[in-house]
């Protein structure tokens, strides 16, 4: 019911708005072409200049409404780069934005069409188009030299001493492999994958995978690169640290890889956001699915004594698969999500 | 029937110089069906051909921008019922709130149809059939009857792609960029089934009527110009056209080669994109494939792409602005020369859309550096229009204020280009919601600005009648203020790392502050939307009632298109083509205020060169 009142109020307002305007179009026609034009011009010409004010107190009010819901400083020692790029092209492109937005509305104000008023002959002018190609040119040259430094940076080989880290994106979880003691991931293969006991697909022969194990959550020391090795088992996927400011595909087939360093603990940026439920979070940043937006993992940053104790409680994968016929224990995180339907080989 | 329609349609063009109504009057009675379906439905007159693809453009418009609300009342009001949507989405909306599904469908079928259907067919399909044998003083297109196919392959295309709107499994879900092995696996995704094939089959014969239409496009403008039209007095719209029809004829052929080795993958059991994949619960026996390779093939188009939406309406608002600041363009040889090197560009920068994709980061400065040096001519061409509008005398028509808005959005669109185009940025920024505000403002905004600048202006053209003011005069404050509301704010978003086409973010610790601002963002979204329909009403009702036009010439113009009859018949001139004598921008020299292309030289111009 109320639902037809809103499309009836809806039906009206536009009624009553397209007869104001066919009314003072027909108002139009008896002044006269001309007076109506200088009308409706002067009109247009003032909403110009209160649109540019108005836009511009808009855009720092903005600003202030929002900021303190974009976070904290960088969690990662690789983000204070992309931090300080993004803070460098922001005053850059904000001068030009205030700039040519404060010209454009301006001067439609201004050159609004007056009696009398005569337009200038200007075609062309060389000087200064050779000044609006050559400052642009040399800005963005800056631009570029400062992102591509930060670009081969943040892309680089990992340091050797990195922790690693296997995540593999499936639809819809994260799957999360330590290397264990000997620090080496062990061969896998996607023939050999198995839902119940072995999703990754490792290869039992390999004494690498004797001791890899599996986790729900991403465990990382505070202050030590880790190194990310990044696939996927299905459709392409993407982890996304946005605390870290980092981010790569996780693509089937091909194996990718980021590194990071994170400054803070959990604990740490739970007192920075002054948010006692802050929680790191890995989220996937490439549509895969009707299940994307729910592509979570979580992570802990914490100190080296604290993952030792975490890192000594894990059991090793192949320990999981190559228990008695008893059925997989609840630690095996493989437990899919959404889909119910576990595979029978 | 159609034989004969075809017939007639050709002797018309043989005659072109008679008035239409003159050519069909004497056989009324035998060939009146016949006489109507050649002049609305199977009409060989690029007039015609303009108007059905702005009316179809228009269609999809709206149930493309109704998605958009659809999808955003989820994102505002993720814990509301609607029970209306359950009765028009039927399962897809169980209980009055759309499925995750559904959702994923109506974000990529949105997309689909803005960025094709809209912004490509709508835009320069209409614009550019309309202008260029108006305005280079051409009888029609090169060849009619292939801008004929041009039109009913798009025509084709909708049925097709509407089609998968109302199939069992629902239509394509996996994004408008439909990457593999989503889009490449039924088991993956419901929309990677029967929706899938459908929308690849749209997609073809889509691209077909863009190659169709292009190369008319091209060989019109080459080689159909009136006398003394030579390149460099052509309008400005005319080079934005033909730019837009050399990428598209340069690069959709790359896109449907795409398609068609997603095509064999998904049927043919080839492995171009496929690798080792266990996909609900089975490992499938794809070896080798790269699935990277398609977005590779996929944005070689993809971003040509934004430039053939975006050309049309750089062309369209210089000539407006010209025109309404009765001022010459400024800088017409850099704005010409601009446009040539942003197309040269365009195909040189596709990677930038895969930076986190595993790239070789050495190949990825390359394209940061050629993204960021496209910022150059976009700079010049702004520079250019704020001192065009400078010292102008200038006249707020409904097509003036689209032509401010579009520099305005354009600015704002195109500056956060240089934050995304820098890798190093782009590592945080990629598929959050600050992409979604780069580009919804910058080529979605500004492009809808430039088409209805286009619309506006040219509609006197089409129709022989004037819109109404006011009614525009609603429509353009208040989707300009509504863009910026809606599509400023989610920079924020994006800066937090907020990823997009996500259909819920209240389990997110990192994202759910902002659930406020989607509530406040999908609000503004149904106005905008409103005030849309209100131009479709003007739009519809000033093609039968609105005021007459009583002058060839309502704008004053100097462009050819201006010295044809009210209501030109196919044939555009009634008597011979009119020679042209000098550039389209002669506003308010030598104190007349404005001279027409067709007036020739006066001894003092000749004697200083002329233009």
């Amino acid at each position: 019911m109320s639902g037809y009142l809103a499309v009836l109020v809806v039906v009206l307002i536009f009624v009553v708005i397209f007869q104001i305007a066919k009314a003072s179009e027909y108002v139009s026609i008896l002044k006269g072409e001309k007076k109506s034009r200088q009308q409706s011009n002067k009109v247009n010409g003032f909403l110009m200049i209160v649109f540019l004010v108005v836009g511009l107190i808009g855009v720092y009010y903005c600003n202030e409404l929002l900021k303190g819901k974009i976070g904290v400083e960088s969690a990662s020692v690789q983000g204070e780069g992309i931090d300080s790029m993004i803070k460098w092209t922001l005053v850059i492109t904000g001068i030009v934005f205030v700039i040519t937005q404060i010209l454009l509305f301006w001067f439609a104000f201004k050159y609004q069409e007056k009696e009398g008023q005569k337009a200038f002959y200007f075609p062309h002018n060389n000087k200064l188009e050779l000044i609006w190609t050559v400052i642009p040119a040399i800005t963005l040259t800056i631009l570029v030299a400062f992102g591509l430094r930060h670009w081969f940076r943040l892309t680089s080989d990992a340091p050797k001493d990195a922790m690693i880290v296997e995540v593999t994106g499936k639809q819809f979880n994260w799957l999360v492999r330590y290397p264990g003691k000997d620090g080496q991931l062990g061969r896998k293969f996607f023939k050999n994958i198995n839902e119940a006991n072995n999703p990754l697909g490792q290869d039992w022969d390999d004494q690498l995978n004797k001791d890899d194990f599996m986790a729900t959550e991403i465990h990382l020391v505070v202050n030590k690169p880790v190194k990310f090795i990044i696939g996927s088992r299905d459709v392409i996927h993407d982890v996304g640290l946005s605390a870290f400011r980092m981010k790569m595909d996780a693509v089937p087939g091909i194996p990718t890889t980021l590194w990071v360093t994170p400054k803070f603990t959990t604990k740490e940026m739970k007192e920075k956001t002054d948010n006692p439920d802050y929680v790191y979070e890995l989220s996937c940043d490439q549509m895969c699915g009707k299940g994307h937006y729910s592509m979570k993992a979580n992570i802990v940053v914490e100190t080296q004594e604290e993952f030792d104790a975490w890192a000594a409680k894990q059991k090793a994968q192949f320990d999981v698969a190559h228990e008695s016929a008893t059925p997989a224990p609840a630690a095996a995180p493989a437990a899919d999500s959404t889909q119910k339907a576990v595979a029978k080989n | 029937m159609s034989n004969e329609a075809t017939l007639h349609g050709q002797q018309e063009v043989m005659h072109g110089a008679h008035a239409h109504d003159h050519g069909h009057g004497h056989d009324d009675h035998e060939h009146h069906e016949g006489g109507f379906i050649s002049k609305y439905v199977f009409s060989f007159d690029h007039k015609t051909i303009a108007k059905q693809f702005l009316i179809t453009g228009i269609i999809w418009a709206i149930i493309g921008a109704f998605f958009s609300v659809l999808f955003r009342l989820q994102l505002g009001f993720p814990d509301a019922t609607f029970p209306w949507m359950e009765s028009i989405l039927g399962h897809w909306a169980k209980g009055g709130r759309i499925t995750d599904e559904a959702y994923y469908a109506l974000v990529t079928m949105h997309g689909t149809i803005l960025v094709f259907f809209v912004l490509t067919a709508g835009l320069s399909g209409t614009f550019s059939n309309l202008l260029i044998p108006l305005q280079v003083g051409a009888r029609d297109m090169a060849s009619p009857f292939m801008n004929m196919l041009s039109y009913w392959f798009f025509f084709l295309a909708s049925v097709v792609m509407m089609s998968s709107l109302f199939v069992q499994t629902g239509p394509a879900s996996g994004g408008w960029t439909s990457y593999p092995p989503l889009s490449a696996l039924g088991d993956a995704s419901i929309g990677s089934k029967i929706g899938m094939d459908l929308w690849l089959s749209a997609m073809a014969l889509f691209v077909v009527s863009q190659l169709l239409g292009g190369l008319n496009y091209i060989s019109t403008i080459l080689n159909m110009r009136t006398k003394g039209m030579t390149m460099t007095k052509m309008p400005l719209t005319v080079w934005g056209f033909f730019f837009t029809a050399v990428l598209g004829v340069l690069s959709f052929p790359v896109l449907l080669s795409g398609f068609i080795l997603l095509l064999f993958d998904r049927h043919g059991g080839t492995s171009f994109y496929l690798s080792e994949l266990f996909v609900n619960g089975k490992a499938l026996s794809n070896e080798g494939g790269s699935a990277i390779l398609y977005q590779h093939l996929f944005w070689f188009l993809g971003h040509p792409e934004v430039y053939i939406i975006i050309l049309p309406a750089m062309g369209m608002v210089s000539e407006v602005m010209a025109v309404n600041s009765r001022k010459p363009i400024f800088g017409y040889l850099a704005m010409v020369g601009s446009m040539f090197a942003i197309v040269i560009l365009a195909f040189l920068v596709w990677a930038h859309h895969m930076f986190v994709t595993g790239l070789n980061p050495f190949l990825g400065a390359f394209f940061v550096l050629l993204t960021l040096l496209i910022a150059v001519p976009s700079a010049i061409k702004v520079f250019n229009w704020i001192t065009t509008i400078w010292r102008g005398n200038i006249r707020f028509t409904p097509g003036m204020l689209f032509s401010i808005g579009f520099v305005s959005t354009f600015i704002s669109g195109g500056l956060t280009g240089i934050w995304l185009g820098n890798s190093s940025i782009d590592i945080h920024l990629h598929d959050t919601y600050f992409v979604i505000a780069h580009f919804h403002i910058v080529m979605g905004v500004s492009a809808f600005f430039g088409t209805f600048a286009g619309v506006y202006h040219w509609f006197p053209k089409m129709f022989g009648r004037y819109m109404n003011n006011t009614l525009s005069y609603i429509h353009f404050w208040i989707t300009l203020i509504g863009a910026y509301l809606i599509f400023w704010p989610m920079h924020y978003e994006g800066l937090v790392g907020m990823p997009r086409r996500y259909y819920d973010y209240s389990t997110w610790e990192s994202f759910k502050q902002f659930a406020d601002l989607n509530h406040f963002i999908s609000i503004v979204v149904i106005l905008v939307f409103a005030t849309q329909l209100l131009f479709v009403f003007n739009f519809f009702y000033s093609i039968f009632k609105g005021r007459k036009l009583t002058t060839q010439n309502p704008w004053n113009a100097t462009t050819l298109e201006w010295t044809t009859p009210i209501n030109p018949g196919h044939g555009n001139w009634p008597g011979e083509i009119p020679e042209v004598h000098r550039w389209a921008y002669d506003y308010s020299k030598d104190g007349h205020d404005f001279i027409p292309q067709t007036t020739p030289l006066s001894p003092e111009e000749q004697a200083n060169g002329g233009h």
